[in-house]
């Protein structure tokens, strides 16, 4: 078996009575999509904010290419190759598609400090960023404002800043969240031929897209990992069928 | 308007307001003129942090402070002809304001790096409180600390040296004004402009985005607040030799507020913006201040208006678009 490029052993993460995480342990193996599912309030959202770097566990390790990534901070662990995105949308809005995503590019050439070139003129920022947009489909909006693109154009904003950063993996919290069919449809086919570049591990709520994409999927319940396995496991897990439909089901 | 329209009129009317006051042999028209350009350049420096980074520093007035306490204590041992120090090596005073200039930037920023890296870390509220704490104590330590003249202040006799420059004609000082203020609103142009106007720019709307693409806030904060008090402290070297005296009334939290009201009159993150709050400012001041006493008044009523209704100050109010990022 591959090494996982994201291992997660035991994590744990209480908030007073509230055990939001109960010893999770998760990996990413290279090429796959690994779909984590639960009901809301399960502690998917606290588990991507550890793995992120943005809440520290209580207990457990996570391992990061081999390295473990405990002691970095969230942009060091940016930097050492996992690229996230949001659940709620987090875009620069007052800046245009085109600078979201020259930010991007600037931020994995680690060059922060350039005074002599604009960013508009900067064909190391501008040409990658006008590439990435164009792969997510938002080439002729590069110079609309982010504020002023749709909720689902938004998403694919999100989506080329996390390419700009060339990551290793992707940590993509529910970026289906708020799209139209159609667009849901377009971002699944996007994901689909993106695993080849980085494995995914995807929070998602969308359970078509979740079934369509998914090479693994674990189901996150009380903080608890309740079950992991193929597509065909989990929807004929009894476990699973409870905590999403009840008892009765 | 086009925003460049606005700036080039302003321009226009200083040189103007100049132009004037040679052909009609007002050489107190000069010196406000020195003036109206040295808050504009200490403004410029405020601007970059608040209006740019979104970093309400109520401490600039520190800044201010320690250049120009740093050209008077130069020019007073270069004036007595006593050293600074003789041990452990000597380092003596000088008139020279090409001299005088790197060390009143280098002991602004100096001071900002150790002030921005402990008050970067709280943000809003505490951010404003924590800066006007800073700038408070070292306006109690220039008061008390006797060697300066504490209280009274420092006066220096002679106007500092330029080369080419004459010191006795308030024309010179403003000419030599005018170029540091030409030169302070290229830099924030490249800054705003490049890579690390970029990643402040987004750091003011969305943080924890640019955190999401591998970059710290805080580093990027902590070079442009320490960039922008060193422009404001050289404003505050050329404060000092406009009046020949430094007291620690240039350290005063009001000093810091006309400073910030400066900015926000102008139009907070606009380039121009600081000079043409500085005109208002110092105008209103100037001929309000001479039949009205109370003129803060309507300074104050004056910077309501903007703050309700022309968010963008001056230059927001005459352009219609909005600013980039």
């Amino acid at each position: 078996m591959a090494e996982p490029v994201l291992d997660i052993r035991g994590v744990t993460k209480r908030f007073g009575a509230l055990t939001a995480s109960d010893a999770v342990s998760l990996d990413l193996l290279p090429g796959e999509i690994h779909a984590l599912i639960g009901p809301n309030g399960a502690g998917k959202s606290t588990l991507i904010k550890q793995i992120a770097g943005e809440i520290e566990p209580d207990a457990g390790s996570i391992l990061f290419d081999g390295h473990d990534i405990g002691a970095l901070g969230p942009e060091e662990r940016v930097r050492a190759g996992l690229a996230r995105s949001f659940q709620v949308s987090s875009v620069i809005p007052a800046m245009t598609a085109l600078q979201n995503v020259q930010l991007a590019v600037m931020g994995h050439s680690r060059r922060v400090f350039g005074l002599i070139l604009s960013v508009s003129r900067d064909r190391a920022l501008v040409d990658p960023a006008l590439e990435h947009l164009e792969r997510v489909g938002l080439g002729d909006r590069a110079h609309i404002p982010a504020a002023d693109l749709s909720h689902g154009e938004r998403r694919q904003l999100e989506i080329a800043m996390a390419l700009a950063m060339r990551p290793k993996a992707f940590l993509l919290d529910e970026p289906m969240a708020g799209m139209g069919p159609e667009g849901s449809a377009r971002l699944t086919g996007f994901l689909d031929g993106l695993r080849a570049e980085a494995p995914i591990l995807l929070v998602e709520h969308d359970m078509d897209a979740v079934f369509a994409l998914a090479d693994r999927v674990s189901v996150l319940v009380y903080g608890l990992i309740i079950a992991t396995g193929s597509v065909d496991d989990i929807r004929g897990n009894r476990d699973v069928q409870i905590a999403y439909l009840g008892e009765d089901a | 308007m086009r925003e460049w329209q606005v700036n080039f009129a302003l321009v226009a009317i200083m040189a103007g307001f100049v132009g004037y006051a040679v052909l009609a042999d007002e050489p107190f028209l000069i010196t406000l003129a020195t003036r109206i350009v040295i808050f504009a350049i200490a403004a410029t420096g405020l601007n970059l942090a608040l209006g740019y980074g979104g970093l309400v520093s109520f401490g600039h007035a520190a800044f201010f402070g320690l250049g120009g306490y740093a050209c008077g204590i130069l020019a007073s041992h270069a004036q007595d002809y006593v050293p600074i120090f003789e041990t452990p090596f000597l380092i003596e005073g000088t008139n020279q304001m090409l001299t005088i200039w790197p060390v009143a930037i280098g002991v602004s920023a100096i001071a900002a790096l150790a002030i921005g890296a402990l008050s970067l870390r709280t943000t809003g509220v505490y951010f404003i409180m924590i800066t006007l704490a800073f700038a408070q104590m070292i306006f109690y330590f220039a008061i008390s600390w006797p060697a300066y003249g504490g209280e009274d202040g420092l006066s220096i006799y002679v106007r500092n040296e330029f080369p080419g420059m004459d010191p006795f004609a308030p024309m010179g000082l403003f000419q030599v004004s005018t170029g540091v203020l030409i030169l302070v609103l290229l830099l924030v142009w490249r800054i705003t402009n490049a890579r690390l106007g970029l990643a402040l720019r987004a750091a003011r709307q969305n943080a924890q985005r640019v955190s999401a693409v591998g970059i710290r806030p805080f580093g990027v904060r902590l070079t442009v607040f320490t960039i922008s008090a060193a422009i404001t402290g050289w404003a505050g070297a050329l404060f000092v030799d406009l009046n020949k005296f430094v007291s620690p009334s240039m350290l005063s939290w009001e000093v810091s507020g006309e400073i910030m009201i400066i900015v926000i009159l102008g139009g907070v993150g606009r380039l121009f913006g600081p000079l043409a709050g500085a005109m208002l400012f110092i105008l209103l001041e100037h001929y309000l201040g001479g039949v009205f006493e109370f003129w803060k008044i309507l300074l104050g009523l004056a910077l309501l208006t903007v703050v309700l209704f022309a968010r963008g100050g001056v230059i927001g109010l005459l352009v219609r678009e909005p600013r980039n990022g």
